[in-house]
């Protein structure tokens, strides 16, 4: 079944052409690595999935479990099932995470017709949570990210994941500023939520994340389009040689 | 100078009659008034204290007011029939300027000594007790609404703790500004705390009709050696409400003292506070919000005056402007030669919800000791655009997370708020105020 269908997909900040022409489908149940050297989109294509108003989309379509993504605001896309891990979780003070994440789950029931989870149900809902990926509880008090370091940071998108139960999760340089342990506790709760039911698209550099998260796809992005795409072991060669080699490639094949 | 010369002339014609309905230890300032008002006039916007509120326009019309104390019947049982547990406090009403008996405020449940109630009955019964204060502290000696409401202030309200006494339970004042025409009313309240003595006092400023008012308030606050005070002004009018209010401290050693500034809903407002340390090892807390759209203005002026060594100040205001609203902040704090170890603190921060809305902030600070820790920091800005992505991206829609952005900014004030009851209480007003359910004088429903 398909989860994510993204064909001729162009995007542009503040006039700025970034992406120029992706084709990428994704199918329930896969993991699918984005790798590609920086500034080649990577964060810009998971930004204008997920709805940034500051992208504005130029061309092409993208269909998410047959409904047309592109017309649908950011929250909708959520309450559809899109979720985005940042690559740099933004402090929101004054907004406790309690508050937060009930909002989130509530707004998403909204959507579903369904009533606003009770209270005592939304507390055990959140310990299991926490437990996956080993947050304390004492961060639901706290400020939604302030002052979290940044291996906390980052379980934090990752038990915010587990909440909202997405279908499809896009995770952007989920790995970027993690230590190996924290690396391990992120990996493992994204891979305890993966199902035949749900996608994963793994943003990232670096192999070392997805030694951990086993991709079934990996594609390069350059200079906004995939240049290639291959199995798993795509990665490792990356890894082992750097993208140049995938460049000329492609380059070669445009002469 | 003109508007000045009116009310100069309506005293002169009128003195008989406000006299009579007024006391003794207050008409005794009455001549030091009307000079002050003849040499200073009321303060314009060329005076750089008022440069971002012209107060003299507002005193142009030929407003009416009640001298002959007229009984203007305001039936409190009807606009307060709501009555939220929790917050449980001694309650009394100002109709208009004049102290209303109520059923609800009886005097049981304070403790022996303690006088609270109409400034007028006091200053006839206890004109000793009110003489030693009344006008001590506010200035005539400058441009500024002290002097005509001194001038025409016939009563208002006292609260009087004597040494060591803490009364537990808040006192409420609420002021009701209810008329069949356009009115300007002159309130007076004068607080008194004895020595080690504690109080809590909440001030909801209210219009119930649609009429034109405009209202000057003098209050005059004096916390005693190692006194702790918390004062909560709350004003919820209405767009055609003009308030000058003016707010007198001094700070004997080892006070603590507490202000909230929490204008919901208004019309023109200006108010200023001035607050003195007169011993050392006192300590003020300040903070203030400002919630304003349509073409609400709000101008908040605080002047501390760091007298003595070993005081601590810190002020907090928070304004968030929506559609052509404006706001004004300025913050003067003075640590005088001597005033050694004094901690002071100022921080104003301000969202503007639209291109239209104006702020205008001005941080003051002059110091002539060396041996001090003074800051202070000022910005203007906008909703943090990656927080409501942030938020939207988790499902929470734009309105709504806006609505959570915003009551996160005040909540920084509000959760300054000491009486818990009234801190949630606060929460849920200001959370109506910006879904836009609170149109007018819901305040004291939600707040009871």
């Amino acid at each position: 079944m398909s989860m994510l269908k993204i064909e001729n997909l162009e995007a542009a900040i503040n006039g700025k052409q970034i992406l120029k022409g992706i084709n990428l489908e994704v199918n329930a149940g896969e993991v699918h690595a984005i790798m590609g050297p920086n500034g080649s989109g990577k964060s810009t294509m998971s930004n204008v999935l997920v709805g940034h108003p500051a992208y504005e989309v130029t061309g092409g379509t993208a269909t998410f479990k047959g409904k047309n993504l592109l017309e649908m605001s950011a929250e909708e896309r959520s309450h559809e099932g899109l979720f985005m891990s940042f690559q740099y979780p933004v402090e929101i003070p004054g907004v406790s995470m309690t508050n937060f994440m009930r909002t989130a789950i509530n707004e998403k029931r909204k959507y579903q017709g369904l009533p606003p989870m009770a209270p005592t149900e939304f507390l055990k809902f959140i310990k299991e949570k926490r437990d996956m990926v080993k947050l304390d509880a004492k961060f639901m008090n706290r400020s939604v990210n302030e002052g979290f370091s940044g291996g906390e940071k980052k379980r934090n998108e990752i038990f915010q994941m587990a909440m909202l139960e997405p279908s499809l999760s896009i995770l952007d340089e989920t790995d970027s500023g993690l230590d190996i342990d924290a690396l391990r506790i992120v990996a493992d709760g994204v891979n305890r939520l993966k199902s035949p039911e749900t996608s994963v698209i793994v943003i990232t550099h670096y192999q070392r994340l997805l030694d951990y998260i086993k991709p079934d796809i990996v594609h390069v992005l350059y200079q906004g389009r995939i240049i290639k795409t291959a199995g798993p072991e795509l990665a490792l060669e990356l890894e082992e040689r750097g993208y140049d080699w995938v460049i000329k490639e492609y380059e070669d094949s445009l002469k | 100078m003109k508007p000045a010369q009116n009310y100069i002339e309506l005293f002169k014609e009128n003195r008989a009659l406000v006299e009579r309905g007024s006391a003794g230890v207050m008409n005794t300032l009455r001549d030091a008034a009307l000079s002050s008002l003849a040499r200073y006039g009321l303060p314009h916007n060329r005076l750089e204290e008022y440069l971002h509120t012209d107060v003299s326009k507002w005193f142009e019309p030929d407003w009416g007011m009640n001298l002959a104390r007229l009984d203007m019947p305001v039936d409190f049982a009807q606009a307060f029939k709501c009555s939220v547990p929790n917050l449980s406090t001694q309650l009394y009403f100002l109709a208009n300027d004049a102290f209303a008996s109520s059923d609800r405020a009886s005097k049981a449940g304070l403790p022996e000594g303690v006088f609270a109630g109409s400034l007028k009955e006091a200053a006839q019964n206890r004109p000793d007790l009110v003489e030693k204060f009344y006008g001590r502290l506010a200035d005539m000696d400058k441009p500024g609404i002290a002097a005509i409401n001194t001038l025409f202030a016939q009563d208002g309200y006292i609260l009087y703790v004597p040494d060591g006494v803490t009364i537990e339970k808040p006192l409420q004042l609420i002021t009701l500004l209810s008329s069949k025409v356009d009115l300007m009313v002159n309130r007076r309240i004068l607080v008194v705390l004895g020595r080690a003595s504690q109080a809590k006092l909440l001030l909801c400023d209210h219009a119930l009709a649609a009429n034109n008012y405009l209202t000057t308030q003098v209050i005059e606050v004096f916390a005693g050696q190692d006194s702790t005070f918390e004062l909560y002004d709350l004003e919820e009018t209405h767009t055609a409400n003009l308030r000058a209010s003016e707010l007198y401290i001094s700070q004997d050693a080892g006070s603590k003292v507490s202000v909230d500034n929490l204008t919901l809903h208004n019309g023109q407002t200006r108010n200023t506070v001035c607050v003195t340390f007169d011993g050392q090892g006192a300590e003020l807390s300040l903070n203030g919000v400002a919630i304003t759209d349509k073409s609400q203005h709000v101008d908040n002026m605080t002047f501390v005056d760091h007298r003595v060594p070993d005081c601590t100040s810190s002020e907090l205001f928070k304004y968030v402007l929506d559609e052509s609203s404006t706001g004004a902040f300025a913050g003067k704090v003075l640590v005088r030669e001597g005033a050694q170890h004094t901690s002071s603190q100022q921080t104003n921060r301000n969202i503007c919800l639209t291109r239209e809305a104006r702020m205008f902030t001005q941080p003051q600070l002059e110091i002539y000791a060396d041996d001090v820790k003074c800051s202070h920091g000022a910005t203007v800005g906008q909703l943090d655009d990656k927080a409501l992505f942030y938020m939207r991206q988790r499902g929470i829609p734009q309105q709504e997370a806006r609505m959570m952005l915003m009551l996160a900014f005040v909540g920084e004030v509000i959760g300054k708020v000491e009486l818990e009851p009234l801190r949630d209480r606060l929460y849920r007003l200001v959370e109506k105020r910006f879904r836009g359910e609170l149109t007018q004088c819901e305040g004291c429903r939600a707040c009871r």
